[in-house]
């Protein structure tokens, strides 16, 4: 699957697209498919998001998980830091990245 | 230390408000971010991996205790409570609001600090000696050069839109503790028949391409200091590649053109500015010098220090070194707990660090390009109380140019350029090597998360290096670097390993060390006797 990223413009805070809107939590991702581009040019445009991307993922047991190791870090928060970690994401601090 | 004088406090100023009217426009839709990118980076904001990125600059890593406090505030207010101290001797805070930034910089302002010329293609922060002024082997102190070349290089018009970025580092003794080699530009306080000047070295850097730099002159007289570094800038502004970012930094134009035609044409370039009198004023440079003064030091102090707790004694041993004026001492504070993450410091520990300076030190503060910091005036019987205030904010880590004593870049946890992880690699190695470091005494690893070389790799005695395999965190050995006086660029060994197999490797690689070395040789020096096949057995067999 497809998912689309960015960052929150004003707080620069790691985000994803559910489909309405935008969540700090990957696991409420969506499968963009190939709109991924003009959702990622709306939403910037209305300034809600900042450097949006499509990436690839895979579907896994608690929601879409990033192809990539720098999504998948990004998508939980530095791994030498479990206390800052997403505290909703349950693979943080055991997250095999 | 210097204070900023009206213009310096101005521009700096009237920097904090465009920026902010830059924000608030970015904020409002009114700029693209591809039109904010140049500006926001001109001011130090990158986005990172997880949030925007400030770098904060740290005039050749000195600080007051006002300053450090405020980088505290700002930790805690503004960001997740710790900052991360670089190779360059500067700030980084990993987790900053674009909505913020217009404050953070005010605040910085009112302190004399900023974030200009941290990023960008242009002359940035000066780096020098953690230990000028206080260092007992220094020929004089290389900060009021390195604090004109500040004044010189802020803002400077002709040099604002270079080929590529340009560092350059000032020392002021033969022990080169600012890797000046590895510099675009550096420079080597001398004297000779009495006369203050510099050794000139260009050419250095790291990165993909990393290359030593050339000497170029022996010495320039320190009274046509600005005019030189002009000439070096101007050949390498008009000549230097920009058809090509991998090509575009000085050190390649140097190797094209070869040492001596590149110093051939520095010279008649200087031949051209020198009329034109740009050096500075006698008196300005007294002015800026005056700022350096040697704080008001006691005479007459005992200089022997009290080792009789153990712990302490390991400390003094390991992490002070010796003070130009006796009764003193210069203390350098580990920020490499073992398993912690190499630079980083919490608010509380950046503001007792400050308390400490303001008591035992005179106030000063500085950062090293290994990611420590230093207190450089410490009476040495104040040296146990300091130990104690250290230790009991876990800063007392008696490591330093030990095993465990790493450097780090953030790597893949914070950098959107990396291939792999770096500071879980550190941690790993830093646990596995502390119980053993002291036997094979100084020993400098490098990590970098990938080839920009942030890390320093090329110039640990073990270098390791992070790449990407097929989507895979892989590692690079490599062995026998030096970012000293005696630098030299380290090699990679052979195929790559995984975090795991890169802790073992390095293990095997001091496992034959130990049965190779003679007696009192650093790794170094026993690599470049044998050379690296033995290595290379001992890891593949
Ligand atoms: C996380 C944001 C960072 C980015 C985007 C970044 C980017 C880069 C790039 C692109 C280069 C290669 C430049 C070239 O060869 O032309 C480089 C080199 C370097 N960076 Fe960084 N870096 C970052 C963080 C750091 C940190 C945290 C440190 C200190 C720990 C650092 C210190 C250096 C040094 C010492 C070099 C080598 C300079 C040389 O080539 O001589 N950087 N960086
Ligand atoms: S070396 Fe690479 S991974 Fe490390 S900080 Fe520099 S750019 Fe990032």
């Amino acid at each position: 699957m497809k998912i689309l990223t960015g960052n929150d413009l004003g707080s620069g805070a790691v985000v994803w697209w559910t489909g309405e809107g935008w969540s700090r939590f990957v696991a409420d991702a969506v499968d963009v498919d190939e709109h991924g581009a003009a959702i990622a040019a709306a939403e910037e445009a209305a300034r809600r998001v900042n450097a949006p991307y499509v990436i690839e993922a895979s579907a896994g047991p608690d929601g879409p998980v990033p192809a990539h190791i720098k999504d998948r870090v990004r998508s939980v928060g530095p791994t030498v830091r479990d206390d800052l970690a997403l505290a909703r994401d349950p693979r943080a601090g055991s997250y095999v990245i | 230390m210097y204070r900023y004088d009206q213009y310096d406090q101005a521009i700096v100023d009237a920097r904090v408000d465009e920026f902010r009217d830059q924000v608030a426009r970015r904020l409002s839709g009114e700029f693209t971010e591809d039109q904010f990118k140049p500006l926001r980076l001109k001011n130090g904001l990158y986005l990172q991996l997880h949030a925007y990125m400030l770098r904060v600059a740290i005039p050749y890593g000195t600080l007051d205790g006002r300053q450090m406090r405020m980088l505290a505030h700002i930790a805690r207010k503004y960001d997740r409570d710790y900052g991360h101290f670089t190779t360059r001797q500067n700030i980084q805070y990993n987790w900053i609001k674009l909505e913020e930034a217009g404050d953070i910089l005010a605040d910085l302002a009112s302190v004399e600090m900023h974030a200009i010329q941290t990023s960008g293609n242009c002359i940035r922060n000066i780096s020098s000696d953690q230990f000028a002024g206080a260092a007992a082997d220094e020929v004089g102190d290389p900060r009021p050069w390195a604090e004109l070349l500040r004044q010189w290089s802020t803002f400077h018009p002709e040099f604002s839109y270079l080929p590529r970025k340009f560092k350059i580092a000032v020392v002021g003794s033969d022990t080169d503790r600012a890797a000046i080699q590895l510099h675009d530009i550096g420079l080597q306080l001398v004297e000779q028949g009495g006369e203050l000047g510099f050794k000139v070295f260009v050419g250095g850097g790291m990165g993909r391409t990393p290359i030593i730099g050339a000497c170029i002159k022996d010495f320039l007289p320190a009274r046509h200091f600005l005019s030189y570094q002009e000439a070096i800038l101007r050949v390498y502004n008009r000549y230097g590649r920009r058809d090509n970012i991998y090509k575009a930094r000085i050190k390649i134009l140097v190797t094209e053109l070869g040492a001596e035609e590149f110093a051939r044409q520095v010279e008649a370039e200087w031949r051209e500015i020198l009329p034109l009198g740009i050096d500075a004023p006698v008196a300005e440079i007294e002015r800026i010098e005056g700022f350096f003064a040697p704080p008001p030091f006691e005479t007459g102090l005992a200089d022997d220090v009290d080792l009789s707790d153990p712990d302490f004694a390991v400390w003094v041993k390991q992490n002070v070194h010796a003070h130009k004026v006796p009764g003193y001492a210069i203390a350098t504070i580990s920020l490499k707990p073992v398993g912690g993450i190499p630079g980083d410091a919490s608010s509380a520990q950046i503001e007792r660090i400050a308390d400490l300076a303001e008591r035992y030190s005179f106030d000063e503060i500085r950062v090293t390009h290994a990611q420590n910091l230093v207190l450089p005036h410490v009476r040495k019987a104040d040296l146990y109380a300091l130990w104690q205030g250290l230790r009991d904010a876990d800063l007392a880590n008696a490591n330093l140019d030990l095993a465990s004593d790493i450097i780090a870049c953030p790597g893949l946890d914070y950098c959107s350029l990396a291939n792999a992880r770096s500071i879980p690699v550190a941690q790993a190695l830093a646990e596995r090597l502390a119980p053993i470091e002291r036997d094979p005494g100084e020993l400098k690893i490098k990590i970098s998360g990938c080839i920009n070389a942030c890390g320093h790799h090329h110039a640990g005695h073990i270098g390791i290096l992070g790449v990407d395999r097929k989507g895979e965190e892989n590692y690079q050995l490599l062995l026998g670097g030096s970012g000293a006086e005696d630098a030299s660029l380290a090699k990679i060994i052979g195929p790559g390993f995984t975090q795991d197999g890169v802790v073992e490797a390095v293990d095997k690689v001091l496992g034959r060390y130990r049965e190779l070395r003679t007696d009192g040789e650093r790794f170094l020096d026993t690599y470049r006797r044998v050379g690296v096949d033995p290595f290379k057995a001992a890891v593949y067999g």
